[in-house]
């Protein structure tokens, strides 16, 4: 893609640990273009997490980090930690899952959002205090001018997650990844919080890439979806083409297991049997083999390569499933 | 055992806690569940939803009298437990189990899998060693762990789901009557998490077990449940039929909830999530007056916050607590509407 913001291409992640080798995330490619919104969709251990922080320069020293990240033009993996940080905020921002966590509980809201415009622009104390104010408007903070006196506890989790999103636009940032940003949240308070982001996404051009375990989500305001296991993109198409036209099993197994408001009581889930491989475990082959009921010997020793097969839709699998079949 | 009963009798459950001053947070009474009534029957499963805070969770604590509730009954079989003390307490809450949201918090990591199953047994004094042996191996087989491999396995080398499966396990191995399950499954990845619905469901068929369900996530529920009951700041707004709750649902506040849930299907004829309710709920420690939800509610009149709606039966079994329910007949009236009117239309969505 021309206008490509975010190109991750064959992006591996190795985690050393003692005695063992384990790859996070394995030959992962995808762009974002710019004010696109891309979901990231994975179960736990699928490498989605592990995949945006490598983006934003955030893992630690026993990760090792190879393939190319290129935002902006710019070649982020390798990088130098300090120009890594001038790329952060301003150039990728993110809002994590655990808003309580990632506030400090010491420091007033204001004084937060402060620390976030001036670590990246030279503003006076009340220059800083001025944008915070306009930051906590942005994302339709109640009562914004009293908020910036109080501290993290004296607000409820939706929002503390809209002042999360305010520090993470404190810098314009082009790209902004929310990691979960309203799992933790209930579900009325999910949807006031996506329609906010959806909305300053429109307004300030931004692209956005939503890391989730919800399909549901995923459905309803990304423009692509990616989906993971296992550390490897599995299938990859726009969010309508994926849904109408599921090819991966992992996919269609992760669409037939959502309770539907649909279906009828007590009407059983069609659940795939084991559980996700374990990732210091490399074995040879597409991972989702022992789970699949497509699966055969070709399988289990060549691993399928991730291709477009059909236009803007990409998969991983030699038995792909066909339209409007269940598993 | 009244004969044909319900299982659970709850009624006019109160629950209340004294919070103190403290660095900015204010002192007084939350009222956690307030006035709650709805009974359980034999073999049925009952889904409970609510955001956070709308005392879920409180209320299943008040059922298993831990802590006691401020006031009300509980009737478990006929007898209630409120007035039950000492020995004759424990004994009826062998019938009572409950499973949590995060297996890990509530299965001591230093124990073997088997000694976390055998521990109600041993609590209960129920059987001598090697019978409670072959109860945790025969529970065990029950919920899908291979003895053999679990037995011995402590916490920390099981996943997630093979975790709460233990958490299962212990709570069926003194045979109980009903189990509560407090979000038990909301923490699960999306595959694992279906596993443990359909085991779930199983479970209650072949053992002839009475659910209390409770999860925030309402397409879940609505697999689980016979019955869902809907709170709200400590009240219970509308309770009925699965189906008949999902399709015609009759408080404001149930169908806002169902407006908020995105759909796994974008090419679905309902729209994507727009209809969010504003704002968040107001604090427990002093509630609107009249109907608690009127503050949020696009219907709310001068009566919603003068007089409290009482839990009232618009369908066949489905109650709702509403001075102004949503029916297909009457369209929500405009706030400028006198409220004359609009009282008007809820007596015509009275089918009895």
């Amino acid at each position: 893609m021309s206008e490509g913001l975010l190109e991750v291409t064959d992006l591996r992640v190795d985690f050393r640990q003692p005695g063992q080798l384990v790859r996070a995330v394995d030959g992962l490619t995808y762009s974002v273009a710019r004010a696109q919104t891309v979901a990231v969709i994975g179960e736990s251990g699928s490498g989605k997490t592990v995949s945006s922080r490598a983006i934003m320069g955030l893992l630690p020293p026993t990760a090792k980090v190879t393939g190319s990240i290129r935002f902006d033009d710019l070649e982020m993996v390798g990088l130098e930690e300090k120009a890594m940080r001038g790329q952060r905020g301003c150039g990728v921002a993110m809002v994590f899952q655990d808003p309580t966590r990632s506030l400090n509980p010491t420091m007033r809201i204001g004084a937060q959002i402060r620390e976030a415009i001036q670590t990246h622009e030279k503003a006076s104390r009340g220059a800083a205090h001025d944008r915070a104010l306009e930051l906590l408007e942005l994302v339709r903070l109640p009562a914004a001018k009293e908020r910036l006196e109080q501290y993290p506890h004296q607000l409820s989790g939706g929002m503390r997650q809209r002042v999360m999103i305010a520090i993470a636009l404190a810098a314009s940032p082009k790209l902004l990844i929310a990691d979960e940003a309203t799992t933790a949240l209930d579900v009325t308070t999910q949807a006031q919080i996506m329609e906010l982001l959806r909305d300053l996404q429109g307004r300030l051009g931004m692209a956005l890439i939503m890391i989730s375990h919800d399909l549901g989500l995923a459905a309803s305001f990304a423009d692509e979806v990616v989906v993971m296991y296992a550390g490897r993109a599995v299938e990859r198409a726009p969010t309508r083409t994926l849904f109408s036209h599921v090819r991966m099993p992992y996919t269609r197994a992760l669409l037939d297991a959502i309770p539907r408001l649909e279906s009828a009581s007590h009407a059983p889930l069609a659940a795939v049997p084991g559980q996700p491989p374990n990732m210091a475990l490399r074995e040879p082959g597409c991972p989702f083999t022992p789970r699949c009921p497509n699966s055969t010997d070709k399988c289990r020793s060549h691993a399928p390569p991730f291709e477009e097969h059909e236009l803007g839709h990409l998969w991983a699998c030699w038995h792909p499933c066909e339209d409007g079949v269940r598993l | 055992m009244s004969a044909g009963g319900p299982l659970l009798d709850v009624r006019n459950l109160v629950q209340e806690f004294e919070v103190r001053a403290q660095g900015g947070v204010r002192s007084g009474v939350v009222q956690a569940v307030s006035d709650v009534s709805f009974t359980l029957a034999k073999g049925e499963t009952l889904g409970l939803v609510g955001e956070t805070g709308s005392g879920k969770s409180t209320l299943a604590r008040a059922i298993l009298q831990a802590p006691r509730p401020k006031s009300g009954e509980v009737l478990f079989e006929g007898t209630d437990l409120v007035k039950l003390k000492g020995r004759d307490l424990l004994r009826a809450r062998r019938q009572m189990q409950m499973v949590f949201q995060d297996p890990f918090g509530s299965l001591d990591p230093k124990w073997s899998v088997a000694r976390i199953v055998e521990e109600p047994l041993i609590a209960f004094r129920t059987a001598a060693r090697a019978e409670r042996r072959r109860r945790v191996t025969e529970v065990l087989d029950r919920v899908g762990l291979d003895p053999e491999r679990y037995a011995n396995r402590r916490p920390r080398s099981l996943s997630g789901g093979q975790a709460q499966r233990v958490a299962i396990a212990r709570a069926l191995a003194l045979d109980p009557a009903l189990i509560i399950y407090d979000e038990a499954v909301s923490s699960l990845d999306v595959l694992i998490r279906a596993q443990v619905l359909n085991l779930l469901e199983r479970l209650r068929a072949e053992l002839s077990l009475t659910y209390l369900f409770i999860a925030h996530d309402l397409a879940l529920v609505k697999q689980v449940s016979d019955r869902v009951a809907v709170m709200y700041l400590g009240k219970l707004v509308e309770i009925g039929p699965a189906e008949s709750l999902y399709r015609d649902p009759l408080h404001p506040y149930t169908v806002a909830l169902l407006a908020s849930i995105p759909n796994p299907d974008p090419t679905a004829s309902r729209a994507p999530v727009t209809n969010t309710i504003k704002g968040e709920p107001p604090s427990p420690i002093d509630p609107p007056s009249g109907c608690r939800f009127r503050t949020r509610c696009p219907r709310a009149q001068d009566v919603c916050g003068a007089e409290e709606p009482r839990l009232r039966r618009l369908a066949d079994g489905h109650f709702a607590a509403c001075h102004f329910p949503v029916s297909e007949e009457a369209p929500a009236p405009s706030a400028r509407e006198p409220a004359r009117l609009a009282g008007g239309t809820h007596d015509a969505s009275a089918p009895d």
